[in-house]
């Protein structure tokens, strides 16, 4: 309950500083006459939104698919790696050198290519947004993994139970706060990847309204896109901070 | 001769590696059925390495060691555990993290509930079944991990330094709590510790070791009636304890005996 209201508080302490934000901002173009094909209004934005709130919408839930379907997917995909990586001296060897070294690519490199193998459709933003998102989950899931107390795979060994309930009940729950951390950043890159996606090709989406826009000097349906953009990657963190309180309770009580 | 709980014939350990340090040399002991036995010793004298081995976490590289007449190979049948740090899961509350080693093992988790009320109540925990162990103190904490190691009715308790990490006061505490709690369950006790005092107050029988190499130096009967008040400590027969153990350390040539 106390945590509850704690983060009424801090959403709106948040929101009390974005609206300082948004009136100093719209005080100072006018003030200052600045042209709005640099810099629109807050107040031209949210009219542009309310304007035509069903086209944006539906461009809004087509970005928000894929950006949910490439996390899931990197979810599922970077945990199963970590897993072998922790598991497997082999598999250590062989992948996580391939994995850095692929890591260091610019996945927003490959956007074009996704775009020749998979075309337009929604596969080549979900699986860009697939590969930008999986490397923060695979790093921190083994970082995760890899840290049960010396002390706890002791106590495995001496209950000597399978190794199927020393997974489930000491080493997962154990990379849990680590594998949500991961998931967070991972959440974050996900859109980024959506958006590139977008970007490169695409007739659908807010990746492809700001492209469009600015093709036209838009400026203000681009800003209203970033509004929208910036509002869904708060949304989306606040539900892993949720979930996260609800999959792990006894974390709780140490933040009071 | 009664029973056999634990018996090293001649063990050695040598650690793998171009050094291969020489962990323990030559250690022979029998420790009979019910018998509380401190292992005491200064830091790197060996003395956790042997009960490593004893719960089948190291392997020897000479010499036999048998835990109820069967030879160690991987973590032996009816042993419970107690860490220095009390290696509780924090995810589960204190309830759950007690029967962990009922889920491990396979069994029914309901028909254990009533003993671990009973173990909890031996622990002066009965409130706090339901509580995570982040809301625990250090003292209670690892009174529940005792009650995790007894759950399942081992034979042989196996503690490595349990109460290292406690302070002064509650160490005292601890020390006569565990007292009080072998003496209803009666299982057999390898405690490790480097605290002089606490080895004697608690040990039927205390196995002193040496360091590098560990070697086994002697191995004393405490003749004290139990139960013992802490005030023991204060009685010429538990100081002559003390201050033999105290002349084996000097004997050594080691400042490492610790003086606790």
């Amino acid at each position: 309950m106390k945590s509850m209201l704690g983060r009424l508080g801090m959403v709106g302490a948040g929101l009390i500083s974005l609206v300082v934000v948004l009136v100093v901002w719209e005080v100072l173009c006018r003030v200052l006459q600045v042209r709005e094909i640099m810099l629109p209004l807050p107040t031209q934005i949210f009219a542009e939104l309310a304007s035509e709130p069903a086209w944006y919408l539906q461009h809004s839930l087509y970005t928000l698919w894929t950006t949910v379907a490439g996390f899931l997917l990197a979810v599922v995909l970077g945990v199963l790696i970590a897993v072998a990586l922790v598991s497997s001296k082999l598999f250590e060897r062989f992948l996580y050198p391939l994995i850095i070294g692929f890591n260091s690519v610019p996945k927003v490199a490959l956007a074009p290519l996704f775009v020749v193998w998979l075309g337009t459709g929604a596969e080549p933003k979900i699986a860009i947004a697939l590969l930008i998102a999986v490397f923060a989950i695979i790093v921190d899931s083994v970082h995760g993994l890899r840290s049960v107390p010396n002390d706890v795979i002791d106590l495995g060994k001496v209950l000597k139970g399978s190794a199927w309930d020393f997974f489930f009940k000491v080493k997962l729950p154990c990379a849990l706060p680590s594998m949500v951390a991961g998931m967070k950043v991972a959440m974050s890159l996900a859109l980024v990847g959506a958006i590139v996606g977008e970007f490169v090709s695409s007739q659908r989406g807010l990746g492809y309204v700001i492209m469009s826009a600015q093709g036209t000097f838009d400026t203000v349906r681009v800003f209203a896109a970033l509004f929208i953009l910036g509002a869904m990657g708060l949304l989306l963190y606040g539900l892993l901070a949720w979930l996260e309180e609800r999959a792990m309770p006894w974390r709780q009580t140490h933040q009071d | 001769m009664s029973k056999l709980a634990v018996s090293a014939d001649s063990i050695t350990k040598r650690y793998a590696g171009e050094r291969g340090v020489l962990a323990l040399s030559n250690v022979n002991a029998q420790i009979p059925v019910g018998r509380f036995v401190s292992i005491l010793g200064p830091s790197g004298c060996g003395k956790s390495t042997f009960l490593r081995c004893v719960a089948g976490l190291e392997t020897i590289t000479e010499g036999q060691l048998k835990v109820n007449d069967h030879e160690v190979q991987g973590p032996p049948d009816g042993i419970g555990m107690v860490f220095q740090r009390d290696a509780l899961l924090e995810w589960r509350n204190i309830r759950r993290n007690i029967l962990l080693p009922i889920e491990f093992a396979g069994k029914t988790v309901s028909a254990y509930e009533q003993k671990v009320d009973a173990l909890l109540k031996l622990a002066g925990l009965s409130d706090f079944g339901r509580s995570y162990p982040r809301e625990l103190s250090g003292g209670m904490r690892q009174r529940a991990a005792i009650c995790r190691a007894l759950v399942d009715d081992p034979g042989l308790l196996l503690m490595d330094e349990p109460f290292g990490a406690l302070d002064a006061f509650t160490r005292d505490q601890m020390n006569v709590e565990l007292q009080r709690i072998w003496m209803e369950t009666k299982n057999t006790v390898l405690f490790v510790t480097h605290g002089i005092s606490e080895a004697v107050y608690l040990g039927d029988v205390v196995m002193v070791f040496s360091p590098r190499p560990g070697r086994l130096l002697e191995t004393i009967t405490i003749d004290l009636p139990r139960p013992r008040p802490l005030s023991v400590r204060e009685t010429p027969e538990f100081g002559r304890y003390t201050e033999h153990i105290r002349s084996l350390f000097d004997d050594m040539g080691s400042a490492t005996g610790e003086k606790s």
